[in-house]
């Protein structure tokens, strides 16, 4: 079970002026409004860290698409959140050139110092832990990013100064 | 060698702004096109040059584009170029350095293929996590429209064309090309069924070029210098330079170009430094993680396309993956199909259903549970998901690879997970 706690969620529930302003002028780039489904759901989930039911619902609305449809998108795409996350998402590479480089040893090493797995969010909501294809900075292995930050060469010390004192697990290998 | 796609790139260099790029010899090419090139010259040099596909398929770029229907042949509406910035095959690092390093080169090389193909719009579709690559390529843009290289009336020739930049929302089938349109239009990222091809009848229904962001970066040289000297640059049989990877064990991972046809062996120990202390090549994968193992026996093949093809891999993203003998090829190939399995659409039956059951079969075998009887049921999904034909995508055909190949090289490893019941490199 997730350790991830209920964030503020969206009260009132409906889209703020400055996101249908920016929604509307993504409506100009294409040419029925379902087009800018996803820059939609990317434009609400900016400012509000995920897409909430309600927000769902609203942005089908204003797009004139069935929020069943805006839903199979929504859930298709790994970088759009459909629930809390935290205030950072890592996103830890677990592709090929990161595991042979020894990325299951550091996912452990992260796991046990946020006390998360995938999916989760840290109790003090910092952070969710996701996996995400290839980073696309296999020269560098291992690598994640820690919101915005592409953060490589992951050894033990790099997780223990971005994340504190790796607690003594039982078990690694390698 | 004259250094061409990576020019403007070097460790101790700062990305290049328009100033820099022009004063280096940016956007000549285009300049030329605009003063004394119909879109047909364009294509005709494009077409001479011998250029392929570098985002994998190594499709040639010149006929690609030709499938674009005339203009007065057309129905009138937008055409769209495309630029594939979705980078996201497992073990390939090149195209992010092309565009954090030098935006200007690729936005350049579109606008010449959008003149080339008639578009009037066009798209970096890039992927979100590319966060300093969106910003520098947003920084570019906003250069280009304000100095006349991006808009109305481009450099006063008459053309004019609006450059967009979509960052993705994931996912790695949007790198599939017909995916990635319907990523553009909003939609599930499910791969369209072939014909209509999207040169016909792409994003909106309109004709659509797609192309890879190193393919693009190479068109401004090429106009700019002629396809004589483009087919100069290679060794062998294949044109221009190639942005090579190598990632892995080896002491000095990293990507640089070099000439197409560069042998495989001086990219991996001169270029790449040779493998660790301690550890020896078992194997590798030429071009992604899609891309069937080669060993040590291939080392002095030429990186061309048909060189790699007819050892019975494919040369795809240029990037390799190094096995050594420390590395479980079976843990490997799982790590590898574990990702394609869960990077499936889920539309066609055999991925969404074929790549599970062989992540499961592998799984079995790493952790000791396997049987005899799983080689032969590896070898049928190979046969049955591998087969072009039962789906919509390369995906699951391409997920093959590396399995039907490690089959071949690495036969005794298999077994001996089996018979001994446990991984014999844990």
């Amino acid at each position: 079970m997730s350790k991830s706690q209920m964030i503020q969620t969206d009260r009132g529930s409906v889209l703020t002026a400055q996101e249908i302003a920016e929604i509307d002028a993504e409506l100009g780039h294409v040419p029925y409004k379902s087009g800018a489904a996803i820059d939609a759901l990317k434009i609400v989930q900016a400012k509000r860290g995920w897409v909430s039911d309600e927000c769902l619902q609203a942005i089908a609305r204003h797009l004139e698409m069935s929020a069943e449809e805006l839903e199979g998108v929504a859930t298709f795409y790994n970088l759009i959140y459909r629930r809390p996350v935290g205030e950072k998402v890592i996103l830890f590479c677990d592709s090929v050139s990161c595991w042979i480089c020894g990325c299951d040893d550091i996912k452990q090493k992260i796991s046990a110092a946020l006390g998360v797995d995938y999916g989760e969010t840290t109790a003090d909501n910092q952070y969710t832990l996701l996996p995400v294809p290839c980073l696309g900075a296999c020269d560098r292995a291992p690598v994640m990013m820690v919101g915005d930050d592409l953060v490589t060469h992951l050894d033990e010390a790099k997780v223990k100064a971005l994340f504190g004192d790796v607690k003594v697990e039982a078990g690694g290998d390698q | 060698m004259e250094k061409v796609l990576t020019r403007n790139i070097g460790l101790e260099q700062e990305p290049t702004n328009l100033k820099a790029y022009e004063a280096n010899g940016g956007y000549q090419g285009l300049r030329k096109a605009m003063a004394q090139m119909s879109p047909k010259d364009c294509q005709d040099v494009i077409s001479a040059s011998n250029l392929r596909g570098r985002g994998g398929a190594g499709f040639p770029t010149g006929m690609k584009w030709s499938f674009v229907p005339a203009a007065e042949k057309s129905t009138p509406g937008h055409r769209y170029l495309v630029c594939n910035a979705d980078e996201m095959e497992p073990g390939t690092f090149k195209d992010r350095l092309l565009m954090e390093c030098d935006p200007h080169q690729l936005i350049e090389g579109m606008i010449l293929a959008a003149y080339t193909i008639g578009a009037d719009i066009s798209y970096i579709f890039i992927r979100g996590e590319y966060i300093v690559a969106i910003q520098r390529l947003r920084d570019a843009l906003a250069e280009c429209y304000g100095a006349g290289l991006l808009g109305e009336n481009i450099l006063g020739s008459g053309y004019s064309l609006h450059m967009h930049v979509h960052p993705s929302a994931g996912r790695y089938i949007c790198g599939e090309e017909t995916a990635l349109i319907n990523a553009l239009e909003g939609k599930r990222a499910n791969p369209r069924a072939k014909p209509p091809f999207p040169q016909v009848s792409g994003l909106w229904g309109r004709p659509t070029i797609v192309n890879n962001v190193e393919t693009l970066c190479n068109i401004p040289h090429i106009i700019d210098r002629g396809a004589d000297w483009f087919k100069t640059l290679g060794l062998g049989e294949d044109a221009g330079t190639k942005l090579f990877g190598v990632s892995g064990k080896v002491n000095n991972p990293g990507c640089w170009e070099l000439p197409m046809g560069t042998p495989i062996r001086e990219i991996i120990e001169q270029h790449a430094g040779g493998m660790q202390d301690g550890y020896q090549l078992k194997g590798f994968l030429p071009g992604g993680g899609s891309t069937d193992f080669l060993t040590a026996e291939h080392l002095d093949l030429a990186m061309d396309y048909n060189v790699i093809g007819a050892a019975g891999s494919r040369m795809g993203t240029g990037t390799m993956i190094i096995l050594d003998d420390r590395t479980c090829p079976v843990g490997m190939v799982l790590n590898l199909i574990r990702f394609f399995a869960h990077e499936s659409c889920g539309f066609c039956t055999p991925c969404r259903d074929g790549l599970p059951w062989s992540r499961q079969v592998l799984q079995d075998i790493e952790e000791g549970r396997g049987q005899p009887e799983d080689l032969e049921t590896l070898a049928y999904q190979v046969r049955y998901i591998g087969a072009i034909g039962n789906t919509h995508c390369a995906l699951a055909p391409g997920a093959m690879e590396p399995l039907q190949s490690a089959l071949k090289y690495f036969y005794n490893d298999f077994k001996q997970h089996i018979s001994a019941g446990r991984c014999p490199y844990h």
